[in-house]
């Protein structure tokens, strides 16, 4: 397909894509001591099922999904189970969070492997199995992709399944090599999303920055039916929405879903990491790892999960001079990390050892000058600068009100922002702000209920007492009330 | 002159059928002002402010009694909600009434609680759990933070505890970075 159909705003950003995309994917190194996340995915976290001393086998459920959405966490080798603590993991904030600690053993023992046959399931089951796998967005966001695979109540059949190759963020290359290198396996993936989804079309969205990715694409499509579509390179081409506006000139309404307009997006990471679970029944215990910024040899890493991000920084020949900072994701959406001992998870598509180059928001941050700036390069349609406004004001429900939770927090206004002000920040504030007075809230209203219910107990209580009361005195004087302050006795009733 | 004072009552008659109609059939049960306070309040029915929890203060700032500036759990944010919706200024908490802290939770001493029942009592949230003689324990989900309990305990076994950040409850802070002088 050659047309496309522009979104509004986006930024042409610097690329540096070819430092990590040079070599192909390396498998990575065993270490002697994985750390894994039980809360790798979106929703709930996972359930730990084992006990420290524990032996389990590659590929062995060591956390299982809990409830509808949440994933399976699964042992990345074989080894012995050294401790479930919280650790420290990659997270914006630094806190620790539970893990399973595993001692490897240097067997890579895998536990006995099941293929399953797709189309003779009830897509029910195969939705069970895929969270059992623990299958979930690779792109970035981690959401569990049984549940995306569910379109019951949203529409009867899928119009568009897209599969997002777009890869907008600088620095990153893990989608482009893995497309390079396994456009077949991806494929086999897809045509499980196919039969589970039954879509009308199915669209391969690729920035036409890779050419080797999109000829690899199309040879494994060829006879499929699947359209591979080169989509200009303008960040955040890569984000669903914005991709979806680019292959099918359809938007999701505001607070609606991608399937109200029949369409459903996935990563191609996701594909593949589904073809491996379901065709050869390995669960999600890798992913590859773009390792790039200011270190000797930038590349990616087929690492497995719980690799402390030390190790692979070591893989990779180490940090070069001017390390600044460590960023996992883009230098566009990624978080800055307090250490480097933390876990791969499902969720680090990226490792960027920052210099003081790539770092633009820690340029002095200057009084907004209104320049409009912001509102020309936001991709959700929004006014960056009026949410900005508000949210430094902390008028969150002015804030909610301009639409603030359609803000997909892309960083798009931050970068051009000639006064450096760091914009994106703002909104997360308020987002979490709005979210933890409704969640404040909700528990207020519980304690209201459990203080009336209270209440109204001992109410019952009393009265229950006093008729018991009344019952066991003698029927002669309970017939007599006395009057309070005037000692006079009434017949009562 | 005769019609003109005809049709003035007959409009007068009409009016006042129609607004004791109305005034019977829209009755509003309580005060709507009360429940839109009482739903702007913590809820932790601590009665710090002088009243007996959340709805009587609730009650009490209707009636004119109560200023709006009692409430410590609610702290500034409640103030300037309870000022928004009553058209009154903001002020800062009266300091009488108590300072805003983060939220805690009660924590009984298991080893030295003697299961007098005293706490359970007293916890206007029923967020304790125990028996007479038994061992209680707070069900730190619902525990409100007020402090109710501490009092009326004879052995002084329970404590105040900060709730801590986790990961799930950690938020993005306010951008601190300064703005440089132009």
């Amino acid at each position: 397909m050659s047309a496309w159909f522009p979104f509004h705003g986006g930024v042409k950003t610097v690329r540096h894509k070819t430092e990590s995309s040079q070599r192909p994917i390396q498998p990575g190194l065993l270490p002697s001591r994985l750390v894994v996340p039980l809360h790798q995915h979106v929703g709930a976290t996972a359930k730990p099922m084992v006990q420290p001393g524990d032996r389990v086998l590659k590929g062995q459920m060591i956390g299982q999904a809990d409830g509808y959405v949440s994933a399976a966490v699964h042992a990345p080798t074989s080894g012995r189970i050294m401790a479930v603590d919280q650790q420290p993991v990659p997270h914006p904030s630094g806190l620790p969070d539970w893990c399973v600690t595993l001692e490897t053993d240097g067997e890579d023992h895998w536990i006995e492997r099941k293929p399953l046959d797709y189309r003779r399931l009830h897509p029910s089951d195969l939705r069970n199995a895929i969270r059992n796998a623990g299958v979930v967005g690779l792109g970035g966001a981690v959401f569990p992709s049984a549940v995306k695979m569910n379109l019951s109540g949203h529409c009867e059949r899928l119009d568009h399944l897209i599969l997002n190759g777009a890869e907008c963020e600088p620095w990153m290359s893990c989608d482009d090599l893995i497309m390079r290198e396994r456009a077949a396996e991806i494929v086999a993936g897809i045509h499980i999303m196919v039969h589970v989804l039954n879509p009308h079309q199915v669209l391969i969205g690729i920035e036409d920055d890779k050419p080797e990715a999109i000829a690899a694409m199309n040879a494994a499509c060829a006879g499929t039916g699947y359209q591979v579509c080169p989509v200009p390179t303008r960040y955040p081409s890569g984000g669903a929405k914005q991709l979806t506006k680019l292959l099918t000139n359809k938007e999701a309404p505001v607070n609606g879903r991608s399937t109200d307009i029949g369409v459903q997006c996935f990563n191609v990471a996701t594909a593949y990491t589904l073809h491996r679970a379901v065709n050869h029944g390995e669960p999600v215990i890798s992913r590859i790892v773009t390792v790039t910024g200011q270190v000797a040899h930038p590349q990616n890493i087929d690492a497995l999960l719980g690799t402390a991000f030390a190790d692979l920084i070591a893989q990779c020949g180490g940090y070069s001079d001017g390390v600044e900072r460590l960023i996992m994701g883009g230098p566009m959406m990624g978080f800055a990390l307090h250490r480097d001992d933390v876990p791969v998870t499902k969720a680090t598509n990226c490792i960027l050892a920052a210099s003081a180059r790539e770092l633009t928001l820690e340029q002095p941050v200057m009084p907004c000058i209104r320049c409009g700036d912001c509102v020309d390069v936001c991709p959700a349609d929004l006014l960056p600068q009026q949410l900005y406004w508000y949210a430094r004001a902390k008028e969150f429900d002015k804030a909610r009100d301009h639409h603030l939770f359609s803000c997909i927090e892309c960083g798009c206004c931050s970068y051009v922002c000639p006064s450096h002000i760091p914009l994106v920040q703002y909104y997360r504030y308020a987002k979490n702000e709005i979210w933890a007075r409704e969640k404040e809230k909700q528990q207020a209203e519980l304690a209201r209920q459990r203080h009336r219910a209270r209440m109204e107990r001992l109410e019952r209580e009393k009265q229950e007492r006093e008729a018991k009361l009344r019952q066991k005195a003698p029927p002669s004087r309970a017939e007599l009330v006395v009057v309070p302050g005037t000692g006079i006795s009434e017949r009562n009733g | 002159m005769i019609v003109a004072i005809f049709t003035l009552s007959a409009l007068a008659g009409a009016s006042g059928l129609l607004l004791g109609f109305a005034a019977v059939r829209f009755k509003v049960e309580g005060d709507p002002v009360v429940e839109k306070i009482e739903a702007m309040l913590p809820q932790s029915q601590c009665g710090q402010c002088g009243y007996v929890g959340c709805r009587s203060y609730a009650e009490a700032i209707v009636a004119g009694e109560a200023d709006i500036n009692q409430c410590p759990p609610g702290g500034n944010n409640g103030i300037i909600a309870l000022a928004e919706l009553l058209g009154r200024d903001p002020k800062p908490l009266n300091a009488e009434y108590g300072a805003e802290q983060p939220k805690r939770v009660a924590v009984i001493d298991e080893q030295s609680c003697i299961g007098c029942t005293l706490c359970i009592q007293a916890c206007p949230v029923d967020a304790i759990l125990g028996a007479a003689k038994h061992m209680h324990t707070v069900i730190a989900r619902e525990c409100t933070g007020c402090e109710l309990c501490l009092a009326p305990c004879p052995v002084d076994c329970i404590q105040m505890e900060p709730v801590a950040a986790t990961i799930t409850t950690w938020k993005w802070t306010y951008p601190v970075a300064e703005i440089e002088a132009a």
